[in-house]
């Protein structure tokens, strides 16, 4: 059976590019809204198997659609949301990871354009895992520098932790960074040895580890 | 005891300094006199200067010593005379090579038109006078201490006397206080002149920082995005071309054009962030700053207590005011930890920015202090800076009247319920002291008429009816007096309070 989605977005043009964009690739989209009170009717209605949302919506294209997405997380525990923004901010991924459930996607827009990808992260979010735009992880990498046990990683280790921290998987890295799995494998035992954190083989509890490790680290 | 021993300390001190006025006075007059009988116009100046020199410590005084703060009262000083292009200077016809003889002619003209020249020269000849009233206390006691030695009887009331000298030095000061407010203090007309001046200069500025601002941005656009789009319009020509026959290479530009529109849509951002980031339109002030603060590499800590956004050309200076401190307190300040601290004082918008840096900053030199207040200039904004060498650095920033404009300014400028019952009393019953029981008594009594009717004064024993009608004429003309002078006084006040707006730019 194919995954439901539902879509919020206020750009005509780019709500049906989404539309058809995850038809393509075989999602079935049940609803496709363009304002903050129209999404939580369908989400909460609806309840998709996960939501592309845009964080600026009508009717005061503030966060509207980020504040959506959390109040039906609030009502539906776990609910699969991707969040699609022009810019990204840590204090809105923080919101976001906050409850940690996980099943969170927060990418830029511009991801959109590679459709493979983005469609991968769709499918990640839709099946509980997490997808963060590398600039989100960038951002939070660059204010915990000074963070000593972080500083104490090799280059290679501070690639693999960037990839792991975006939500990806021990064969997705590697078949990124040209490694072996077993290379990988071997490398986020070493963070998490250094990081002092207890290793999971669970791909989905790894990544919000490794996220609440990085966003506790700076405050 | 202390109190009084201080009052009396203090009315010494200044009745002794005004006794000096007179020497003052005298040459200033003379000064003066001589400019306009002579010609010496050159003696007007230095006069001028030696009065405003004089008033300025008065000024000083008054503040430290009498409670009441008193502001300089002159018009602002002219311009600067400008070069012209031609490479002299002009004052009306005339040209001079250099700008000294303009310049001096400004000064002096400006010197000469100020009302607050001539209300200073009257408060150093008037000075020496008030002068010697602070000093009576001093004189009674002096006097009585003297009496007492030699064996006076009189020396007990002399000392009586003394005590309540003393007793009343405090209310002395104050009335001499008053008296110096009064001549010296600003003028509404005074004050609206220097608040003019300094609007202007903050619009000049205003007006530069954007221009420059719309400068950077056109010159991003230009080279950055619209470059882009060129190039991926080109691109796309290209694959057009390309796509029957070599896909392969079609292909390979159709990547190409992808990754420009995406650094071309990086930029985009980063200039809209330069712009008006995103985030202080979504979430206000308080969560633009938290968000500033988890992007910078400092442990930030930031606390904010405020009930209402404040306007948003208000919030976006304040914002990026911010912005600039951490990235001063991250570049020079060599800082580990800040605080940052936003909070509303009344309708004043406050920011404090602590670091534990190693301090030195100084407005003079950083052209990033230099750029956050003019900023802040804008609306009436202040930024105070406390960073001795070694740290910390605190910063202050203080927006007036940047929060919501509440109603309850207009209910402050009413009169108070006591003044309006003194005034209703006046017009209610002036008129019966001051005509029956006063004037008319007063003729009743010149013309020796026998009918004593309802004038109560003549009822009382001879000796005392002529002070009693005369304390109701008196009483009837002070109560009509205040019923007409308070009003007047408190439409003055009020007046003065809006002749001086704080805040022009919220009027919708």
């Amino acid at each position: 059976m194919s995954a439901r989605v539902v879509i919020a977005e206020d750009l005509h043009l780019l709500r049906e590019g989404l539309v058809h964009l995850l038809r393509a690739h075989g999602f079935e989209v049940v609803a496709a809204v363009e304002s903050g009170p129209e999404l939580l009717k369908a989400l909460t209605g609806e309840r998709p198997d996960v939501a592309v949302v845009d964080v600026r919506l009508p009717p005061t294209f503030t966060d509207e659609g980020l504040q959506a997405a959390l109040a039906a997380r609030r009502a539906i525990p776990g609910l699969p949301v991707l969040v699609l923004s022009q810019h990204v901010e840590q204090l809105y991924a923080r919101e976001l990871l906050a409850d940690g459930s996980g099943a969170i996607g927060y990418l830029l827009k511009d991801r959109v354009f590679n459709a493979e990808q983005f469609v991968d992260a769709v499918r990640r979010v839709a099946a509980g895992g997490t997808a963060m735009d590398p600039e989100v992880i960038a951002k939070l990498l660059v204010s915990t520098a000074r963070h000593e046990p972080l500083a104490a990683l090799t280059p290679r280790e501070r690639e693999v932790l960037e990839l792991m921290a975006e939500g990806r998987s021990n064969a997705a890295i590697s078949q990124r960074l040209f490694l072996s799995e077993s290379a990988v494998g071997k490398h986020t035992a070493s963070i998490f040895g250094k990081l002092g954190l207890a290793p999971s083989d669970d791909d989905n509890r790894r990544v919000l580890a490794v996220l609440a490790y990085l966003n506790a680290a700076r405050s | 005891m202390r109190r009084y021993a201080a009052a009396t300390g203090r009315s010494l001190a200044l009745g002794l300094l005004a006794l000096t006025d007179a020497v003052l006075t005298v040459t200033v007059a003379l000064m003066i006199m001589l400019s306009f009988t002579l010609g010496l116009v050159v003696l007007f100046p230095p006069g001028a200067r030696m009065l405003r020199r004089r008033t300025a410590l008065a000024r000083r005084l008054s503040g430290r010593w009498l409670g009441r703060e008193i502001g300089p009262s002159y018009l602002p000083p002219p311009p600067p005379v400008r070069r012209q292009p031609d490479g002299w200077y002009r004052h009306e016809r005339q040209l001079y090579k250099t700008p000294r003889v303009p310049e001096w002619n400004n000064r002096w003209k400006w010197m000469f038109s100020d009302p607050a020249t001539w209300r200073d020269l009257l408060w150093a000849t008037l000075n020496p006078l008030l002068g010697a009233a602070l000093l009576l206390p001093v004189i009674i006691g002096w006097y009585a201490a003297d009496t007492a030695r030699q064996g006076h009887p009189v020396a007990l009331l002399l000392g009586v006397a003394a005590v309540a000298a003393i007793a009343a030095t405090p209310w002395l000061l104050r009335f001499y206080g008053w008296w110096t407010e009064f001549l010296l203090g600003p003028t509404a007309k005074s004050m609206l002149a220097s608040r003019i001046h300094k609007l202007d200069q903050a619009r000049l500025e205003t007006a530069d920082s954007q221009a420059a601002e719309l400068r950077r941005i056109e010159r991003d656009l230009h080279d950055g995005a619209q470059a882009r789009l060129v190039a991926i319009g080109m691109t796309l020509g290209a694959v057009e071309a390309l796509v029957h026959t070599d896909p392969a290479a079609a292909k390979a530009l159709l990547a190409k054009a992808r990754e420009a529109s995406s650094t071309a849509l990086t930029e985009l951002r980063d200039l809209v962030r330069g712009i008006h980031p995103p985030v202080l339109s979504e979430r206000g002030l308080g969560d633009a700053v938290r968000a500033l603060a988890l992007d910078s590499p400092l442990k930030v800590k930031v606390t904010v207590d405020l009930k209402t956004r404040p306007e948003s050309p208000v919030e976006s200076a304040a914002y990026f005011s911010i912005s600039e401190l951490l990235t001063n307190a991250a570049r020079h300040g060599g800082a580990d930890r800040v605080w940052i601290d936003i909070s509303s004082h009344r309708k004043n918008l406050r920011i404090t920015v602590t670091d534990d840096g190693s301090g030195g900053a100084d407005p003079e030199r950083g052209s990033g202090l230099r750029g956050i207040e003019r900023r802040l200039a804008a609306f009436d904004g202040v930024l105070a800076i406390s960073s001795p060498p070694g740290g910390p650095t605190i910063v202050t920033i203080d927006l007036p009247h940047a929060l919501v404009w509440e109603e309850s300014s207009g209910t402050k400028a009413q009169m108070p319920k006591w003044k309006w019952a003194i005034v209703g009393l006046g017009w209610g019953f002036a008129w019966l002291p001051l005509f029956p029981q006063g004037i008319v008594t007063a003729i009743m009594k010149i013309i020796e008429h026998d009918e004593k009717s309802w004038f109560y004064a003549l009822y009382l024993p001879e000796p005392l009816q002529w002070p009693v009608i005369i304390f109701n004429i008196a009483l009837g003309a002070a109560m009509y007096g205040a019923a007409v002078l308070i009003p007047i006084q408190h439409s003055r006040q009020r007046w003065m309070a809006e002749a001086t707006p704080h805040r022009l730019w919220l009027h919708r």
